[in-house]
């Protein structure tokens, strides 16, 4: 079985994270880069089906240099090779580009699962695993809490707002996960050590045969009109418990008209 | 006036409220037209939409739209946009929302938006992004713009007009029925609204300390008919179930009123209530950095403070 997990480095979810002021994309320098968290849940999943069903495991991305960490984290955890879809000319492209760039680099790879994280935790879109999907006519089995795959079959349970799908389909799929799914592992020493020699495949958009008009921020089907920290909320009142504090919350709810 | 459209969200028959604010906003921008996609509408539904101004409602009625999760539902719109060229197409931002938002922009070579608070009339729509640390205007400068809403962003407002039905039916590809639902698990139903859409939410993190802690909570949250919500460090603690979680990878809320009860207020957490209009916090801490956002606080035992709001409201009731 063949399986990518298309993983992406984010600022690290802790940090607070803004804007440029130059192009209005995220200033991915202001803090520590770190795999999106999501991301991991999506590797330690397809190791699971890797070690039931065989196979291998290929870590997908595309970012700056700096992202190479999250692809060694994405390694010492266990996938045995990468690829690297790294080219400045990458630099602000929308949700739209990047399921183009992934879609054209998975296709034609003969991969059976193509796994995500179900959101990132900057964009927040949820919408790259769907897209791309679409662009390799594949199955969509996201929002993944649990994964069973038996022959060539896939079944999910989909999360939902009252409970779950269960979505079965035949590989090659797309699935994304959500965080209840397992417990991504840490890394073991011996892993981070073997990571340093697998191989990690280094793509420029003409490597990968993309078309370059179709990325990038001049190619945003969107565009920031401007931004602005939210104003600070005027201070509100807070006060100590001194035995009346529920009644005080009350008397607050009543002028608000809540109660 | 420009058609724009709006897909409705409905569960077992009935128009969910976000399906008002999505009509309420679309009527800035032109002239709204609803689109059903599944089984059940009915009058009860019609005079829902009319009400809230859709004078058209196209309905794909068919178990086949929903026996297969997103992919159908794009192509019913992609045939929609093609044959009554609208000015946008508006959508909720669920799960399935913005999925099915993603998959159309593909199709119709348009450019989309995403969890959008407000649209202007010329189609600026404001995001509030970084745990709504920013605020941010953009638009769609490509194709037919879609935007996918939160709920709770706008007020339903009234403006009653006729509906009529319009019937599309739209023949599904191979490729969007190769993912098949084949069974549908309602978890326990708590008869409480939907998180997503409450008004009011009550929500318990790391101070509740066990799963029992959790009784004052839902006692506060049924006083009120709020919505119960958890933070992550008490689902991932077990005490709450996943679907409960409110922040960065659970849901995002923007009620009339949050209630914060032991929850210290990570960015983590604040990515996901932060726009909510008024909110309060219950905290032992008075160091916790969720009391930066309150609107009122109560620097104290959640265990004390909270039972006797529970009563106080029961007596004022």
């Amino acid at each position: 079985m063949k399986i990518a997990v298309c993983v992406k480095q984010v600022p690290d979810t802790w940090a607070e994270k803004k804007l440029r002021s130059d192009d209005s994309t995220l200033d991915r320098e202001a803090a520590d880069g770190v795999m999106n968290e999501l991301d991991e849940y999506a590797v330690e999943e397809a190791l699971k089906v890797q070690e039931a069903h065989g196979g291998e495991v290929i870590i997908v991305t595309m970012g700056p240099e700096r992202a190479g960490e999250t692809v060694r984290k994405a390694l010492s955890m266990g996938a045995d090779g990468a690829i690297h879809l790294v080219d400045d000319a990458f630099h602000g492209s929308d949700a739209l580009a990047t399921s183009y760039a992934i879609a054209t680099v998975l296709a034609g790879r003969g991969f059976d699962l193509i796994f995500f994280g179900s959101e990132s935790t900057d964009a927040r879109m949820s919408v790259v695993p769907a897209m791309v999907a679409e662009r390799l006519g594949m199955a969509q089995l996201t929002f993944a809490q649990k994964v069973d795959v038996i022959g060539t079959s896939v079944t999910i349970q989909r999360v939902t707002d009252y409970g779950f799908e269960t979505v079965e389909a035949s590989m090659p799929t797309v699935v994304s996960v959500v965080e209840k799914i397992n417990e991504p592992r840490y890394p073991s020493f011996k892993g981070i050590m073997a990571a340093k020699k697998k191989p990690v495949e280094t793509l420029s958009i003409a490597d990968a045969g993309l078309d370059v008009s179709q990325l990038g921020l001049a190619a945003a089907w969107t565009v920031v009109e401007d931004f602005a920290a939210r104003p600070p909320k005027a201070a509100g009142t807070v006060v100590t418990d001194d035995g009346e504090g529920g009644i005080k919350l009350a008397d607050f709810l009543a002028t608000q008209k809540f109660i | 006036m420009s058609e724009v459209l709006v897909v409705v969200e409905h569960a077992d028959g009935s128009v969910k409220k976000v399906t008002s604010e999505l009509l309420t906003l679309a009527r800035i921008m032109g002239e709204p037209s609803a689109v059903w996609i599944g089984p059940g509408y009915s009058d009860v539904a019609a005079a829902v939409l009319g009400e809230f101004g859709a004078a058209k409602v196209y309905v794909a009625d068919g178990a086949q739209y929903i026996d297969h999760p997103v992919a159908p539902r794009a192509e019913v719109l992609a045939s929609l946009v093609a044959d009554q060229s609208p000015s946008a197409v508006i959508i909720a931002s669920s799960a399935d929302g913005k999925e099915t938002a993603g998959r159309l922009a593909i199709k119709i070579n348009s450019g989309v938006i995403t969890d959008a608070i407000g649209i202007s009339a010329e189609g600026i729509a404001t995001q509030s992004v970084f745990g709504g640390s920013t605020v941010v205007h953009s638009k769609v400068t490509k194709g037919t713009p879609i935007f996918t809403v939160r709920p709770n962003s706008t007020p339903p407002v009234p403006a009653a007009v006729t509906t009529t039905r319009v019937d599309v039916s739209v023949p599904i590809s191979e490729v969007a029925m190769k993912a098949k639902v084949t069974g549908r698990t309602v978890a326990q139903k708590d008869g409480r609204p939907d998180l997503s859409e409450a008004a009011i939410v009550v929500s318990g993190g790391r101070g509740v300390g066990a799963p029992e802690g959790f009784a004052v909570i839902e006692a506060l949250a049924d006083s009120l008919g709020a919505a119960v919500g958890a933070s992550r460090a008490a689902t991932d603690a077990g005490w709450y179930p996943h679907q409960y979680q409110v922040g960065q990878t659970g849901k995002t809320v923007s009620p009339q009123l949050y209630m914060a009860n032991g929850i210290s207020g990570a960015i983590q957490h604040r990515a996901g209530m932060q726009t909510s209009k008024t909110i309060v916090v219950v905290n032992k801490d008075p160091e916790a950095p969720l009391f930066e956002l309150a609107d009122f606080g109560v620097v104290g035992d959640l265990f004390k403070v909270v039972p006797q709001l529970t009563e106080e409201i029961k007596k004022r009731a």
